[in-house]
């Protein structure tokens, strides 16, 4: 079903965050991506020389902080790029080349026993850029169609644990079913509503295990914990529709191809499987079936993304690879 | 990233730098030991060796020591760490020229990579450090002082790290990996094990126990929309995984089931390391090295507190130090030291001579202001206090 086609160099290897590959795929160009490493995100544009960005020091910092994620947000009148980090939330125009918006996290005069950063970014409800904190809130931001005049429309507090992704319908979602999740180490889901003022719509307890990605597609959140599995819930009634004993460790990213429904798993066992959801409208039976599997020998999967809408072709990254790897049809 | 990981990553590459120290203690042969017939491996009391290790390990557990390192903070860089486990490795007669001190940094760090990549889940981690102190006690089991340190820290530790999630124990693993992110180095035993490759990477086995929690890959299971299993399939991967049969134990005393973080080093087996086979990483690597570290003077600190409170066993009256070589014979320690890398250069802050006269006056400077002579009243700066109280 897919092959390994070519291998693009990064400047510097990827560190072992989740969901750590950022693709932007413009329709008939080639696509740009982007790898965190430590304090930095290496970007391979579509056009010119690869760039690296820094994450920004606080006001008295003492060190350059650590970047924990770096995503591509789509909305209707722009795209930019967002990254997050232990001190706050940078915001970029797409090429990475000016820094629209900076947030500030508030940082504790000492070292605290818990963390902050921020961490989980997804573009919402066609206006607004969603991001997460290591305290469990969610930071709404409100993007003007063009300009630097970003504000901070709403704090959403409903997870008690850090926030580790987030997720915006990619198709159609069915009534009631909400067009937002949101997802934290205790493997808490949150489902929501977005616009003027986001409504929480339903809660899903985790059970033990960490959800570290999820993506939301037709009312279907499709999650990834870090005991390998793979859950399937339903948006709209908060019940699980499947369970895919998946990965034989922690999976680290999850992707989704919204024309097809294909989605991609990767996890620290150095697997990537392509599975396909599927809902029946007649039945209301949501399906997912096993597709394609890839062993990337030696390595630790950090990052999955597909590369085309319709799920075709699709590009790795694992800890302490230089590289990201790319994969199409066989 | 998590404020907890200190303690974690100083007491394992400590655990690891014990079981180098003590296989090439027993390997190179000591001036005044003399090997006896029939003489029985545990070490009896006031031989050399055993001397070291006590001196080494009652330093490392050192009460103030601990209290300080468990304080929730940032790491270190890989700069001041090195710098700590120098002194550490001073805190007896033995002494390390340049080129042993390397190799033994190299090899604590690339096995404490493998130990942090390869367990099963991020808790495990907590796990392979009890496997290292469990080793620990058995060094020491002769000295009850020393023991009661090591099992003071033994339940310091399950009392600050039993309790979190296993979401913060992969925050902690993936600070971990940051720290050892593009460290490649082939340290011969794992390459002769084939545990890594001849690029310097670790080989991730495909097969074998799943972690426990886990279920072996597989099986899909579909419910319909009143929560009942309407559907059972199965999926088939390269990957040839089997149920784990038991968890370790978290207790003070318990089997813990993982090998990982257990002694791999014998006095039959010889450790080496390759410098060779450079990789577009080190330019990045070296780039940590020559931005000037606005950290540093915070670390100083840190350190020349330590430093000041440690009680150093100098070699006095009629009694020598003596050199501990990690290398087989002298000239391959000489040639290990010209040839090793510029870029694999640890630029460790040497205390005794340094070339940057601002930074000598500043560390003596530092030195000098925590001379104290008596305990002082509170009032004192915590730094201060700190050393006092280790003084006294």
């Amino acid at each position: 079903q897919y092959r390994r086609e070519r291998t693009l160099v990064l400047r510097s290897s990827s560190s072992a965050l989740y969901n750590n590959l950022a693709v932007l795929c413009p329709p008939s160009r080639p696509p740009a991506f982007g790898a965190v490493h430590g304090t930095t995100l290496s970007l391979l544009g579509n056009e010119g020389p690869p760039r690296q960005l820094q994450a920004r020091g606080g006001a008295s910092a003492l060190s350059t902080p650590l970047l924990t994620q770096a995503a591509w947000c789509e909305l209707p009148a722009r795209v930019l790029l967002v990254l997050t980090s232990q001190r706050g939330v940078q915001m970029y125009e797409s090429d990475g080349s000016t820094m629209v918006f900076w947030h500030a996290l508030n940082i504790p005069e000492h070292p605290a026993a818990h963390s902050v950063f921020a961490r989980g970014i997804a573009a919402a409800g066609g206006r607004f850029i969603c991001v997460g904190t290591s305290s469990g809130a969610v930071l709404v931001f409100d993007i003007p169609p063009k300009g630097t005049n970003v504000t901070l429309s709403e704090i959403l507090e409903q997870h008690r644990d850090p926030i580790t992704d987030i997720a915006a319908e990619q198709g159609q979602a069915p009534d009631g079913a909400g067009d937002l999740v949101t997802a934290d180490d205790s493997g808490t889901l949150c489902l929501w509503s977005t616009g003027e003022e986001f409504t929480l719509l339903g809660k899903i307890p985790g059970s033990g295990s960490t959800c570290s990605s999820v993506t939301l597609w037709n009312g279907i959140v499709a999650a990834g914990y870090g005991n390998g599995q793979i859950r399937l819930w339903e948006a709209g009634s908060g019940r699980i529709r499947a369970q895919v004993s998946a990965h034989a460790r922690w999976i680290y990213a999850l992707d989704l191809a919204p024309l097809t429904g294909k989605l991609l798993s990767g996890a620290e066992d150095s697997f990537v499987h392509v599975w396909k959801l599927s809902r029946n409208p007649d039945t209301d039976g949501i399906e997912i079936q096993h597709c394609h599997a890839e062993c990337v020998t030696d390595t630790q999967v950090c990052g999955v993304r597909f590369c085309d809408p319709a799920g075709d072709t699709f590009a790795v990254t694992g800890y302490d690879l230089s590289e990201i790897l790319c994969y199409g049809p066989a | 990233m998590s404020g907890r990981t200190l303690p974690l990553l100083f007491l394992n590459l400590g655990g690891e730098m014990l079981y180098i120290l003590d296989q090439r203690l027993r390997a190179q042969s000591i001036p005044g030991e003399k090997a006896r017939k029939g003489e029985r491996r545990a070490v009896p009391a006031g031989s050399l060796r055993s001397r070291v290790m006590n001196d080494i390990i009652s330093t490392m557990f050192n009460k103030k020591f601990m209290e300080e390192l468990f304080k929730p903070q940032d790491l270190y860089s890989k700069k001041a760490l090195r710098t700590v486990y120098d002194r550490l490795a001073h805190a007896s007669i033995m002494r390390l020229n340049q080129a042993s001190m390397d190799k033994l940094y190299d090899l604590m760090t690339m096995a404490f990579k493998y130990q942090v990549l390869l367990c099963p889940r991020p808790r495990d981690i907590l796990l392979v450090t009890f496997n290292h102190l469990d080793a620990i006690k058995d060094f020491i089991h002769n000295s009850p002082g020393i023991l009661n340190q090591v099992d003071e820290t033994f339940r310091q530790l399950i009392e600050t790290y039993n309790c979190l999630s296993d979401g913060e124990f992969q925050l902690i693993r993936q600070t971990l990996l940051i720290f050892f992110q593009d460290m490649h180095i082939r340290v011969s035993i794992f390459l002769k094990d084939k545990v890594q490759n001849s690029n310097g990477r670790f080989v991730l086995p495909i097969s074998g126990p799943v972690p426990w929690g886990t279920e072996v890959p597989g099986l899909i299971r579909i419910f319909n929309h009143k929560g009942v299993e309407v559907k059972r399939a199965e999926f088939t991967t390269a990957g040839n995984y089997v149920t784990p049969q038991r968890e370790g134990s978290f207790e003070l005393y318990g089997d813990r089931v993982l090998k990982l973080g257990t002694n791999m080093y014998s006095v039959t087996r010889p450790v080496e390391t390759h410098m060779a086979g450079s990789s577009k990483n080190l330019a990045s690597q070296a780039k940590e090295n020559i931005v000037p570290n606005p950290l540093a003077k915070e670390e100083l600190n840190f350190l020349a507190r330590l430093l000041g409170g440690l009680d150093i066993q100098k070699p006095g009256g009629g009694e020598t130090g003596f050199r501990l070589n990690l290398f087989t014979t002298d000239e391959e320690e000489e040639h290990a030291a010209q040839t090793r890398p510029e870029e694999l250069s640890y630029k460790v802050i040497n205390i005794e001579a340094t070339q940057e006269p601002g930074r000598r006056a500043e560390l003596s400077r530092i030195l000098g202001e925590l001379e104290v002579a008596e305990p002082r009243p509170a009032s004192a700066e915590k730094g201060e206090d700190l050393l006092a109280l280790m003084d006294g």
